[in-house]
């Protein structure tokens, strides 16, 4: 009897494999979590554009003024350029304050890009080493943050936002974390 | 209606695979012998089918046929001619029509040549092979059709990518599926020695050169690879442990202790359902190899197909095929008698040291490809498993196992003396110890791993010769009479002597490669000079000009050693014009020593100066000599006599009539 279960071993430990292998189909290789969520927004103090609009953007902002978010963006950006509408409505909506991270970027292309897109951030705070951007572990713009009324990380997204990402997964974590 | 005919060819070839899988298996069943004379016309008939098949898509690469998807997305009609046939398999459906037709290949090959085996076998075989095919027809019918049209045909292409535009990664692809389409038949003899519930020395016979000659292919495809990545990615490196390259390292590795365990079921009757649990083992990981890369369930570099519903049918597939043969190995495997018995110091001792050893690493390395996978099922990190995790498991394996293998031939069968062997192997241990002497001497500064390395492959390379001298009786008799035995040795020692020697070489190239290379990253303006281990690369500008459908940027570097001139190498970074991708194709030129190796980056225009790397590989090309070698030594031995002669079916008549 012994022996015939050392002969179904390498059935066994095949059948193990494949069923991890069926788990990793169903999801997607290309998302990478963000080692971030449920941990507080890190520490940072950041100056507005030079000669552009607003005070400087800090921490403390993220705190006791409701849900926030932050979208990472830089006018060299092409993505950033496709979902600044979308950054807009949701802005509109009036469910999160909007705040912008303006990445390695010129002051006077990100106020050329302002003033031809429209600005929907409550506050922009200029991040021109991309030091802060580290803190929060950006690794490819756009990104953006939603950060609940305590100021802890509750979701991050990678890669411009479509009007299906809104509607479906921005949104609705807003309006669970605001609750 | 050239797609429309290659895709009606495949359809046919699934109904031909179709009878061929059922009809002989239950004629062999039935000892019917008119079912089982069905397997060879339907194999032969699936080849022609395919060929068919086949012969449709490259003619629609060659007229640039843009009605149809699979050439608009992988081919131009600026491409030069090589890359318009290479196109037809650098893609993932092109990829698969590749793999069947090699498959039917081998499949005909048994039909028209296995006249010596028996009829049942040879039945058995051919409809385990047809329902491999079954199943990658329906595959490609259902999920990949290559011959799929466009509603609106495009004006031109979208080309190939343009790292695949190489004459090395052209033929690397039937290489490697060669080598992997070939251990089907290892597997499908396996599958019918457990369903007859008999394997011998003829079996295994019959076995062995096909798994030789998929070893062989293997080989080669996998030193393809690595010498591609070495000259077109410009990095100066040659193995990444990327989940594609370990996909092909799998199966060589249980190749190759297949190959050696096989040896022992033909000699001493013995280790059988080892070695038939190694035959599913090496296709199976062939099989994981295709569907690792193919399902996109690991990210990796050069993944060229990622579909969620080509992912399910593969897993689907391969749980049929790996699942049913294991299910069959448990519940016929237990009954196989091995009649041998043998010391743990013996020929079938070191043999199955050999495979243990290689087993280990098998595992060791499927564990590293696939950790990551299993990591992020059950909800943990994103991670990927490096080069530092397999060097430190791979190579402590492959020390001891090396050291063994200079030991192992010359113990005799069934029960050895370790002393008289280890004697006669003094010379290759003084040898050995001499040239870490001298290595140390020469690059002190470097890892010592080096030096270790350096002597392993010396121990090995003496131990082989030594080995030899021994087997011809090196001055223990006259010469002539040395010589005389040396031209009357079989092939197949021959092609041990050269498998273990190439091994040799190519690890001392490993170790080379690995321990000492310099490396020079900076910009230069031209007519600056960068001194890189005793060699003065003088850069001489760049010159921008037109390829076929590339422009490129070629830097001229004089490279000259004590004001001697040694070489100019001209590095290009080419642009391709249809998809503006850049690929560097480095400037190399190959010593005995090493490889002076330059690569040319992005001009500066602020300052005028271009970003160079510049590089000395020591012995990298030792790495692909030795795999040369190891390859005519299989192939060698593919020629020997009781290969071509065949099984003595006399014996075989004979011990079925004592069973």
């Amino acid at each position: 009897m012994q022996k015939r279960l050392f002969y179904l071993l390498p059935l066994a430990v095949f059948l193990v494999l494949a069923l991890y292998f069926a788990i990793g189909l169903s999801r997607d290789p290309g998302v990478l979590p963000s080692a971030l969520v449920d941990k507080p927004a890190p520490d940072f103090t950041l100056s507005p554009i030079e000669g552009g609009p607003g005070q400087r953007f800090s921490t403390a902002d993220l705190r006791g003024g409701g849900v926030s978010i932050i979208n990472v963006f830089a006018s060299w950006c092409l993505p950033c350029r496709t979902e600044h509408v979308l950054i807009t409505r949701l802005a509109k909506m009036n469910v999160a304050k909007v705040y912008g991270l303006n990445y390695k970027d010129r002051p006077q292309d990100a106020l050329r890009w302002l003033a031809e897109l429209g600005n929907p951030y409550a506050a922009i705070g200029v991040d021109p080493k991309g030091r802060v951007a580290i803190d929060f572990g950006v690794y490819g713009i756009p990104e953006t943050f939603i950060i609940d009324n305590t100021g802890t990380i509750r979701y991050k997204h990678v890669g411009p936002i479509t009007p299906e990402i809104l509607n479906t997964v921005i949104v609705p974590i807003i309006k669970k974390v605001s609750q | 209606m050239t797609a429309e005919v290659g895709h009606f060819a495949l359809i046919l070839a699934l109904m031909v695979a179709a009878v061929q899988a059922t009809l002989p298996l239950v004629g062999a069943h039935r000892d019917n012998a008119e079912w089982m004379a069905v397997a060879r016309p339907a194999a032969l008939m699936q080849l022609v089918m395919v060929l068919i098949s086949f012969g449709c898509l490259t003619q629609l690469y060659l007229s640039s046929d843009f009605s149809v998807l699979n050439v608009v997305q992988n081919s131009h009609t600026a491409k030069p001619l090589i890359y318009k046939i290479a196109g037809v398999w650098a893609n993932h459906e092109g990829s698969l029509l590749l793999w069947v037709l090699i498959l039917t290949l081998y499949g005909s090959a048994v039909a028209a040549f296995g006249n010596n085996l028996p009829p049942a076998l040879k039945a058995r075989v051919l409809s385990v092979q047809a329902m491999i095919a079954v199943g990658f027809y329906l595959f490609m019918l259902l999920t990949s059709n290559p011959f799929e049209r466009v509603e609106i045909p495009p004006i031109n292409g979208q080309d190939l990518n343009p790292l695949l535009q190489d004459p090395g990664l052209a033929i690397h692809p039937p290489m490697l599926y060669l080598g992997y389409v070939g251990f089907s038949m290892a597997f499908s003899f396996a599958i019918a020695a457990l369903i007859e519930g008999r394997v011998d020395a003829a079996w295994a016979r019959w076995v062995r050169p096909w798994t030789l000659a998929a070893w062989c292919f293997l080989s080669a495809g996998i030193a393809l690879g690595s010498w591609w990545a070495y000259y077109e990615l410009g990095w100066g490196g040659w193995w990444f442990w990327d989940p594609v390259e370990n996909a092909s390292f799998m199966p060589w590795l249980a190749g190759t202790a297949l190959l050696h365990s096989s040896t022992v079921v033909e000699k001493r009757d013995t280790l059988k359902g080892w070695t038939i649990l190694l035959a599913i083992i090496a296709f199976s990981l062939s099989l994981l190899g295709t569907f690792l890369v193919r399902s996109g369930v690991l990210t990796s570099v050069h993944t060229f197909a990622s579909d969620p519903a080509r992912g399910i049918f593969i897993l689907a597939l391969l749980v049929v095929v790996i699942g049913g043969s294991l299910t069959l190995y448990a519940w016929r495997a237990p009954s196989l008698v091995s009649t041998g018995v043998f010391q743990p110091i013996s020929r079938e001792g070191a043999l199955l040291l050999n495979n243990l050893i290689m087993a280990t690493a098998t595992a060791a390395v499927l564990l590293g490809t696939v950790y990551p996978l299993l990591l992020d099922a059950v909800g943990g990190d994103k991670i990927s498993v490096g080069p530092p995790f397999f060097n430190s498991v791979f190579i402590p394996l492959m020390m001891p196992m090396i050291a063994a293998m200079a030991v192992g031939p010359m113990l005799s069968w069934k029960r050895a003396d370790l002393k008289p062997a280890l004697t006669r192997l003094w010379a290759a241990m003084g040898f050995a110890g001499l040239v870490m002497l001298a290595t140390w001497a020469l690059v002190a500064d470097g890892p010592f791993m080096g030096v270790i390395g350096i002597g392993l492959a010396a121990w090995l390379f003496a131990g082989t010769l030594s080995e030899l001298a021994g087997r011809i009786r090196l001055l223990q008799v006259p010469f002539v009479e040395s010589l005389r035995r040396l031209t009357r040795s079989p092939r197949a020692t021959w092609g041990m002597t050269l498998g273990h020697l190439g091994l040799a070489i190519t690890i001392a190239g490993m170790t080379g490669a690995g321990s000492w290379r310099t490396e020079s990253i900076q910009t230069m303006k031209p007519g600056d000079t960068v001194s890189v281990a005793g060699y003065d690369f003088t850069f001489d500008g760049a010159e921008p000009g037109q390829g076929p459908n590339y422009s490129y940027l070629r830097g001229i570097f004089r490279i000259a050693s004590d004001g001697k001139p040694v070489v100019t190498l001209h590095p290009e970074k080419r642009v391709y014009n249809v998809s503006k991708r850049p690929t560097t194709e480095a400037g190399i030129h190959s010593m005995f020593i090493g490889d002076l190796y330059a690569v040319v980056g992005d001009k500066d225009d602020a300052t005028g100066a271009y970003i160079t790397r510049l590089y000395f590989n020591p012995l990298v090309a030792w790495m692909w000599g030795g795999v040369l070698i190891m390859v005519f030594g299989g192939c060698l031995s593919l020629t020997d006599r009781r290969h071509r002669i065949g099984a003595p079916a006399g014996r075989r008549a004979a011990e079925l009539a004592r069973a």
